[in-house]
């Protein structure tokens, strides 16, 4: 299995995490790319795999395929177990009480579709409100816009300072009817780690409900949905160690219970006439059709790995990687950090260089085997707020390396040199 | 390993990715030619690669079925620049029939690069522009 011994001493780090054992799980990163070693930078779109979660989908392609739920034979039963586990680890791995509360989507984007038309139908109606905020992702703002043109309810926004914190100034005259705040734990685009407490009370204060996109957070940091006190939570497998086409809508039990089924099909009800339905209970009444069974039981093994490399430490060794990055990367002529300063941020780091488009930045780059994102990251509107196109974008996870960030930089001077008019 | 676009006669992407941006790219990218804008454009038709950004304003100017000026305005990668400048270049002088006949193969030969899947959008943008504008569509289309 795992080749991960996790101890205080370091080799070439000075964070507390075994770096190179860290590496040596992660079968991709000895890949060259263009006849260099592949330094991964893009981890906030999507994170690579540890053996222990690519061999845990082998192995249940190879021994436990089944279909779930109902089966009476050793396969099937095999599958269930394997598949409900994983929404047990899962659930205590965020700080739920209780595996029910985690209801399997493809992805964040569709737990949040889930939120919005299951939930927000049944709640929404003209003259009510939703806050969003500026930093928002896509996927945290147009299914509310798709939904608020039928039924009619106000969407605002929170927005978002020169330096990439929220401006809270008018916060409670925001949150007036307002049934539900939702937003992001930490930004995608400028990294900045929201004041979830502050905001969650603010909300619950005005009688408001929150949601959570935590999509760059729970593969990052501690994470604890009963601590935190928010309402729902979203977040994908796929940035966390885990196999794409896996993510899940956390809910409150009594809010989820009462909120009405949103796709229909197999697996979701508990009887079926030719007059109507009954639902199934939760959470198998959000979870219509054969699920993600192997992605789910993949993001399981995720949750081992990252547990057993400790959130503390790994949200810690990227922080301070992060703080490295941020004294570095300005050493590059023209180069401009989006967001706070290290202390109020996560793992990635949004900027622009000069003139030089963020597509001929991240394709000089993938010259050198380094892989960023370019683009607006899906999230226009705080592009648009900054008065840009487009940014490029580092974003670190717990097998990144100081000498990795020293490449970048490297690499940075050179697109400088290319595209210096 | 990875050869972009299956295009014959061109150098293999692995060899030129930096060709990519071979020095008449960027010499056109920092210097376009035709950039700006007309006096009396005959007509103007603006367009944007969503994802990415890049967007272009596209000026010609007709006299007698033929371009006889061109200018552009925009901000967008080199890619999109530079074919922007070349394509500009090359279209004076040129009938509105000649330009509806322009394809993909018009632009990727001015470039004379390869060009990815990803890139190509940001390639044919001027393209794009240049088709709708020569067929009289309005910005909407």
């Amino acid at each position: 299995m795992s080749t991960l011994t996790m101890t205080q001493s370091t080799t070439s780090q000075s964070n507390g995490l075994d770096v190179e054992a860290i590496r040596a799980d992660f079968p991709i990163l000895e890949r060259r790319v263009h006849g260099l070693p592949l330094v991964y930078l893009d981890n906030a779109a999507t994170s690579q795999k540890p053996r222990p979660v690519i061999e845990m989908l082998t192995r249940y392609y190879e021994c436990s395929n089944a279909n779930v739920h109902r089966g009476v034979h050793v396969l099937s039963e095999e599958a269930t177990a394997q598949y409900e586990g994983a929404r047990a680890k899962v659930a205590s791995f965020i700080g739920s009480c209780c595996p029910k509360e985690i209801i399997w989507t493809r992805n964040a984007s569709e737990a949040m579709n889930l939120l919005v038309q299951s939930w927000g139908r049944a709640n929404l109606k003209r003259g009510d409100r939703v806050v969003l905020t500026e930093m928002e992702h896509h996927s945290n703002i147009v299914p509310w816009q798709i939904l608020s043109a039928e039924l009619g309810f106000e969407i605002a926004y929170v927005r978002v300072a020169d330096d990439g914190t929220l401006i809270l100034d008018d916060l409670p005259k925001l949150l007036n009817r307002t049934k539900l705040f939702s937003f992001t734990y930490m930004s995608n685009v400028v990294g900045t780690i929201n004041p979830v407490e502050t905001l969650v009370k603010a909300a619950h204060k005005a009688g408001a409900l929150v949601h959570l996109d935590a999509c760059q957070a729970v593969p990052h940091m501690p994470v604890d949905v009963t601590a935190l006190d928010v309402d729902f939570m979203s977040f994908s497998g796929h940035k966390m160690l885990g196999p794409t086409g896996i993510g899940a809508l956390w809910g409150r039990r009594e809010l989820l219970n009462a909120m009405p089924p949103w796709m229909g099909g197999g697996d979701m009800i508990r009887e079926v006439h030719l007059t109507g339905f009954k639902p199934s209970e939760l959470p198998w009444k959000f979870e219509a059709g054969t699920p993600a069974i192997a992605q789910a039981i993949g993001l399981g093994a995720a949750v081992d790995y990252l547990e057993q490399v400790g959130m503390a430490a790994i949200h810690q060794a990227e922080r301070e990687l992060t703080a490295y990055a941020m004294q570095r990367l300005p050493e590059v002529e023209g180069l401009r950090i989006l967001g706070p300063a290290a202390d109020q941020r996560g793992g990635l780091i949004a900027f622009t260089l000069g003139d030089a488009h963020p597509h001929d930045i991240a394709a000089v780059l993938d010259n050198l085997g380094i892989a960023i994102r370019a683009g607006h990251h899906c999230a226009q509107p705080l592009h648009e707020r900054y008065r840009i196109p487009a940014s490029a974008r580092a974003s670190f996870y717990l097998y990144n390396t100081r000498q990795e960030v020293d490449l970048l930089v490297k690499g940075l001077h050179k697109v400088v040199e290319m595209f210096t008019f | 390993m990875q050869r972009l676009y299956g295009r014959t006669g061109r150098q293999p992407v692995r060899e030129i990715i930096m060709d990519l941006y071979a020095e008449e790219i960027l010499d056109h990218y920092k210097h376009p030619r035709h950039f700006g804008h007309l006096d009396a454009p005959t007509m103007t038709y603006h367009d944007r690669n969503p994802l990415c950004g890049d967007e272009i304003e596209l000026e010609l100017k007709i006299t007698d079925g033929k371009v006889a000026d061109v200018a552009f305005t925009g901000h967008g990668c080199a890619i999109s620049r530079a074919a922007a400048s070349m394509m500009s270049e090359e279209i004076i002088g040129k009938s509105l029939d000649e330009l509806r006949d322009w394809n993909k193969e018009s632009i990727l030969d001015l470039l004379g690069i390869e060009v990815g899947p990803v890139r190509i959008k940001c390639a044919l943008l001027p393209l794009k522009a240049l088709k709708a504008a020569v067929w009289g569509l309005g910005e909407d289309e």
